[in-house]
């Protein structure tokens, strides 16, 4: 089973991600289903519970608002590292819709992109299956303190430096 | 000047050990070139031409004479030598060896200068007035605010990513804009409301580049502490919207005319509104800690025009000459704004050798309070001069070749490197500027012209400005040879406005001929006090295109 990294640690994961055009019967145990999907099947899903969904880069956060009681993962895919979209879904996620769930980044995830993921709300990392999740781990480790406010840090500096 | 604190220090040497760590994984195997461009523009690093270029950022344009003294140990250490100044207030190092770049960075952080986001797809260094804080004629002192919108953009997390780069500027001057604000994907000028408030006109949307627009203004009135969050909303909606799938259209100017100007203000309104009274908001406190590192340096109280300085003009035209061109009016009497420009003839304008920077730092230190300013228009700027001093200065940066009195004149000409080093050039840029210079090299003729802002680009991503030079020359590739094209009536000021082309382009040998025949149109057509700009606004294209186009004159 493929590892991952979430709260800071390797964990195996447990869960299956599915394709974008995914149809048919779902496979046994956890799985993250694309967003259309969710959006067809939502009552079959939270019946059937142990569902996520997962956003590509060009699918609003939005969408999901109504749902996030029923989630306990959201995972948003960065088709391209170079792709940023998914650092403003995550954060709109966790500050704007109060998400408290797993937010799990997808696709093209790599070390030195985790410090700024972690910032924006991301706690768990899918690390492309070809790059070791293990050396990856310490990309979160960057800075040790930061200039902006933003999910890991809510006070700026310009606050904590006057206090 | 700013001073950094602990946590400054911090963040920057822990960017250093982060990219010593990146360039280490790329030699081994373990980054992929795809995987490191990014990482390594980020940092200011180019794969050039001949070599890596190295894109140092100077913040709002200020420079101590340590660091200057810095820059020119890097220069004969690492480098060939020299530096070039950009049009966007930053040094690059044309030909350091990739290994030895997280060495330079560690050296530029022990003297509290980085590289950091000075390329990519990300908020790059923001500029100002070269003049900020010397002159009477500003509504406030901008640096503060600049360094402010610095450490926010430092390493902003969810702006690491954005569809295209992005580039902020400020000007505070309500007569002048030498920030050229109106051409930047945002423009932010300093103004007071009716009651007297501080706060910032704010522009979105201008840009040069393949498709140069001016500005738009997305708010007249943005009060002074709401800076940081309107600018998150700004680049949020950006991050979100702007096209990715062509990065010719990626540039927030192209969402912001699909959008149009008040759909792509209701979006940001909208955003902002959840999050405008929030942590992020800036406080007098957090803008008071800051303002206290630009106070003004300990000036004398001196008489304005002192009968030395007032008996030397006269003695001395070649002095007068250089105190009417390149000395600018200080705020405080007494004192003078002195520009070293870099536009010798046979110079590459912008470039200075290693001595030069030495000997730069060493004026800074005699005259102005050890601190110098670099200006968009690829010149120094010693700001806080005693006018008694000029003469004695005049003399040795005439030696040293930085008192050619040609500032704001045809000769000053912006140019970019081209492609005598820069990998995207379609046509050298260099040996245009030369050419133009020789040309007009009468002083008395130069000043008989006036003001005209000559800009040269050796590619389309424009970062010579010719969009908005006067006259502007643009390096075209046909058919793997390189000609020139030309544009009038450019402006990058108050009224920012982006040249029209001429016509067909030439070939390089015609290009100082091409420019005297303008030159020629606007000197036989002009009234007593219109400058060139104001010439070619009322009588148009035509009579330039007649003349330049038109059969054996």
């Amino acid at each position: 089973m493929a590892k991952l990294i979430k709260d800071k640690a390797i964990i195996e994961n447990s869960w299956t991600t599915l394709a974008a055009d995914f149809e048919g019967e779902l496979p046994a145990g956890s799985v993250i289903v694309p967003l259309t999907y969710w959006q067809n099947n939502r009552e079959a899903l939270v019946a059937r519970g142990n569902v996520a969904v997962w956003l590509d880069s060009d699918q609003a956060p939005e969408e999901l608002q109504g749902d996030l009681d029923s989630l306990v993962m959201i995972a948003i895919n960065f088709p391209k590292f170079a792709d940023g979209r998914g650092y403003s879904y995550a954060r709109l996620l966790r500050e704007r819709f109060h998400f408290k769930g797993e937010l799990r980044a997808i696709g093209d995830v790599l070390q030195d992109q985790l410090f700024y993921m972690s910032r924006v709300g991301f706690n768990a990392f899918e690390v492309r299956a070809d790059r070791s999740p293990e050396e990856a781990l310490e990309g979160l480790n960057d800075f040790s303190d930061v200039y902006q406010a933003a999910c890991d840090q809510p006070t700026p500096l310009f606050i904590r430096r006057a206090g | 000047m700013y001073k950094y604190d602990g946590y400054d220090k911090k963040i920057v040497l822990e960017r250093v050990q982060q990219f010593r760590g990146q360039t280490q994984r790329y030699f081994d195997g373990k980054l992929a070139p795809e995987e490191f461009l990014p990482l390594r523009l980020q940092n200011g690093l180019y794969v050039q031409r001949h070599a890596p270029m190295l894109r140092v950022a100077i913040p709002y344009g200020m420079l101590s004479a340590t660091q200057l003294r810095t820059l020119g140990d890097l220069a004969r250490t690492y480098d060939k030598g020299y530096v070039h100044f950009t049009t966007r207030q930053n040094v690059q190092f044309n030909w350091p060896d990739l290994k030895v770049v997280p060495d330079m960075l560690e050296k530029l952080a022990e003297v509290e200068m980085h590289a950091i986001q000075t390329s990519g797809n990300c908020i790059r260094n923001t500029t100002t007035d070269q003049f900020a804080g010397v002159i009477a004629d500003e509504v406030v002192d901008p640096r503060p605010y600049c360094e402010i919108i610095r450490q926010w953009s430092t390493f902003h997390p969810e702006f690491a990513y954005l569809p295209r780069k992005f580039k902020i500027a400020v000007n505070a001057s309500p007569s002048t804009d030498r920030a050229a604000v109106q051409v930047h994907d945002i423009g932010l000028e300093m103004v007071r409301n009716e009651n007297g408030e501080l706060g910032y006109r704010v522009f979105v949307g201008g840009g040069l580049g393949r498709t140069p627009i001016v500005g738009e203004v997305i708010r007249e009135f943005l009060p002074e502490l709401d800076l940081l969050t309107y600018l998150e909303a700004i680049v949020r909606v950006y991050n979100r919207y702007g096209r990715r799938d062509n990065k010719y259209k990626a540039r927030i100017k192209i969402l912001v005319k699909a959008l149009g100007i008040e759909a792509y203000r209701e979006k940001v309104e909208q955003e902002w509104e959840h999050f405008k009274e929030g942590e992020s908001k800036l406080t007098p406190e957090a803008i008071a800690r800051v303002k206290s590192f630009f106070n003004d340096p300990a000036y004398d109280i001196l008489e304005n025009n002192p009968a030395e300085f007032v008996a030397r003009q006269t003695e001395q035209k070649a002095f007068a000459n250089w105190v009417l061109r390149n000395v600018n009016t200080h705020k405080k009497p007494g004192y003078a704004i002195v520009t070293l420009t870099l536009k010798k003839t046979g110079v590459a304008p912008g470039n200075v050798t290693e001595q030069q920077l030495d000997l730069i730092a060493d004026l800074a230190d005699r005259f102005s309070f050890g601190e110098v300013r670099i200006a968009h228009t690829q010149n120094v700027i010693l700001a806080d001069v005693k006018q008694s001093d000029l003469f004695d200065l005049w003399q040795i940066a005439k030696e040293a070749g930085f008192a050619t009195p040609n500032l704001g004149m045809l000769t000053d000409i912006i140019c970019c490197p081209g492609g005598d080093y820069c990998a995207l050039a379609n046509a050298k840029s260099i040996p245009i500027a030369e050419q133009i210079q020789r040309k007009f090299d009468d002083l008395d003729y130069l000043y008989d012209l006036g003001e005209i802002e000559l800009n040269i680009s050796g590619c389309m991503n424009a970062c010579g400005h010719h969009h908005v030079g006067n006259i502007g020359i643009l390096g075209v590739d046909k058919k793997g040879e390189e000609f020139y094209q030309v544009s009038l009536g450019g402006n990058s000021g108050k009224q920012a406005a982006i040249g029209k082309i001429l016509g067909p382009s030439f070939a390089q040998d015609d290009m100082a001929d091409v420019i005297e025949k303008i030159v020629h149109v606007f000197v036989e057509n002009r009234t007593e006090e219109e400058s060139f700009i104001d010439t070619y606004q009322r009588v148009g294209m035509t009579p330039f295109k007649e003349r330049v186009y038109g059969k054996a004159h």
